[in-house]
Formats: C-alpha cells, sequence, structure tokens
C-alpha cells in the first residue's frame, strides 16, 4: 500500500465519522464543528487532486463564511437542543435508513459501473503547474465563463435582498407587538 | 495516485449521509446542514473527475499547456459554492422567520402555510 492510499483511507475515515457525527449530535453546536471538520477534511482531498485554489475556497467560504453563518443563527436562536416531541411519522427512521443504504448502494454501482481503475487512455500522472492555479482559474472566469460569472452576482444579490427582506417584516411586526403588549395566545 | 473511483465512493457515502440527514433529523438547521454536506460531495466528485480528464496539449512552440477545457470540473466547483451560499443566506433567514412566529425550528411543526 502506498503511502498516498495510506493517506487517502485516513482521511477518508475522518470525514465519513465527522459526517456522521453531525448527523447523530443531539446539540446542534457540535454538528456545525462537525460539519466544519468534514469540510476541512474534504479541502484537504482538493490539495491531493491539484486544486489548491478550490481547497482555499472551501476553507474560506464554506467552513469560514457559511457554517460561522450557521452556528450564528444557531446561537442566536438558542436552538441548541430540541426537545423530542411525538413524532408523526414513527415509521420514517427506520425506512429513512433502508432506502439510505439502498442509495448508497446504488450510487455507488452507478460511479464505478466502469471498474475501479482510472481510465487509461485520458489518465495523465503528470500534472503540469498551471492545471487548478488560481490564474488559470481567473483567466478562465473572465473569458470562457463571464456570463455565468455575471449571473452569479445576480444571484448573490437577489439573495441578499431575500434575508433582508425575510427578517425586515418581522421586524416591523415585532415592534408593533411591542408597543400593544403581547397577544394572548400568541406567547 | 490514488485511483478516480475511490473518490466516488467516498463521495457517495458522503452524500448518503446527507440524505439521511434530511429524512431522520427534525431540527431544521441540521436539514441545511445536510444539504450543504450533499452540496460538498458533488463538488467531490467534479474536482476527482477533473482531475482525471485533465490533459496537457503540446503548442506550436512544443511546450505543455493546459487545455483550456481541463479546467471546466473546477470551474463549477466554484459556482456551485457561490450557490451554497446564496441558499444558506435565504434558508437561514427564512429559519429565522419560522422561529419568531413559532418559537420552533422543529419541521414537523411547521404544518400550515399561514404563520
Amino acid at each position: 500500500m502506498t503511502l498516498e492510499l495510506l493517506l487517502f483511507y485516513i482521511l477518508a475515515a475522518i470525514a465519513v465519522i465527522a459526517a456522521l457525527a453531525m448527523l447523530f449530535s443531539a446539540n446542534a453546536i457540535y454538528s456545525v464543528l462537525f460539519l466544519v471538520m468534514n469540510f476541512a477534511v474534504v479541502s484537504v482531498f482538493y490539495l491531493i487532486l491539484n486544486a489548491p485554489f478550490i481547497a482555499m475556497v472551501q476553507v474560506t467560504v464554506y467552513a469560514g463564511a457559511i457554517m460561522v453563518l450557521f452556528m450564528f443563527v444557531i446561537m442566536l436562536l438558542g436552538a441548541e437542543r430540541l426537545g423530542q416531541p411525538p413524532r408523526y411519522m414513527p415509521w420514517q427512521r427506520p425506512l429513512a435508513i433502508l432506502l439510505g443504504l439502498l442509495l448508497a448502494g446504488v450510487t455507488i454501482a452507478a460511479l464505478t459501473a466502469q471498474g475501479l481503475g482510472p481510465t487509461p487512455a485520458v489518465f495523465q500522472a503528470e500534472v503540469i503547474e498551471a492545471f487548478g492555479s488560481p490564474l488559470e482559474i481567473g483567466k478562465q472566469l473572465f473569458t470562457t465563463y463571464l456570463f455565468p460569472f455575471e449571473v452569479t452576482s445576480l444571484l448573490l444579490l437577489v439573495a441578499m435582498i431575500g434575508a433582508i427582506v425575510l427578517t425586515k417584516e418581522q421586524r416591523a411586526k415585532d415592534k408593533i407587538v411591542r408597543r400593544l403588549g403581547t397577544p394572548p395566545g400568541n406567547k | 495516485m490514488v485511483p478516480t473511483s475511490y473518490y466516488l465512493i467516498l463521495s457517495a457515502i458522503l452524500f448518503t449521509i446527507g440524505v439521511a440527514g434530511v429524512l431522520v433529523r427534525r431540527n431544521a438547521i441540521i436539514i441545511f446542514m445536510s444539504v450543504e454536506l450533499m452540496l460538498n460531495s458533488a463538488n467531490l466528485v467534479f474536482v476527482a473527475y477533473a482531475r482525471q480528464f485533465q490533459q496537457s496539449i503540446v503548442d506550436a512552440a512544443g511546450n505543455a499547456v493546459l487545455n483550456p477545457s481541463a479546467m471546466s470540473g473546477q470551474i463549477f466547483v466554484f459556482f456551485v459554492t457561490t450557490v451554497a451560499a446564496a441558499e444558506v443566506a435565504v434558508g437561514l433567514a427564512l429559519i429565522v422567520a419560522i422561529f419568531k412566529t413559532k418559537r420552533s425550528i422543529d419541521v414537523d411543526q411547521v404544518h400550515q402555510l399561514k404563520g
């Protein structure tokens, strides 16, 4: 077993365990931290796969910005723990696990239908330096992918406006409630 | 060199954990994080295939240069990350709005369209 393969197995085990721990943590804060761990491991995979720019984006945007946003919301709402209310569908959990395992089997079978090795005709073990470099990604973003890039800015603008609108309306309502006192039965 | 299919299998496992999280958990924030996990596993497939199909071509001067289309997979990951960020911003705003009216983010409690 080569060193690289050994590294892959260790990192993959950490990634899967972190994902499972995210799923089964009772406390949402721990879930966020386990997901950050998973993202960090995946960014190491990106480095191994010659994608340094994507790895950095993964760390700053995913593990940094997005997960901090999650953390903020959880702490803001004080929603670390949910009590276990009566479930509407008690049979859902075992069925979900069964179907999940089935989905895993089908996905793995579909993805590896070509056999386990890399396709030799196109696979190159050597990677030239420009592959995955920030310079090359920047060039392509502003030439070949210019239109999708601009659409992305529009998407972010819409998301920003959406987030502001969704919370602003609520704030106005809160002000009315504060002035008139809490209406009965709406505690 | 680790075969690409190993990355595909790992990605399939992570994706399935994400699906199970959406189905099993009732906490809306955990459901959102599971969706993030699924997006991330798709990104891993993109990067793994980009690495597998990267090819250098030889230019007129005889130097090996990058095939411009070899980077498509990594560019797509960039876009997926952007979409994920936008989705999280709107989704968390929705969760906050729901929490303010319902005092809970349990998705079982949210069974009415009218707040």
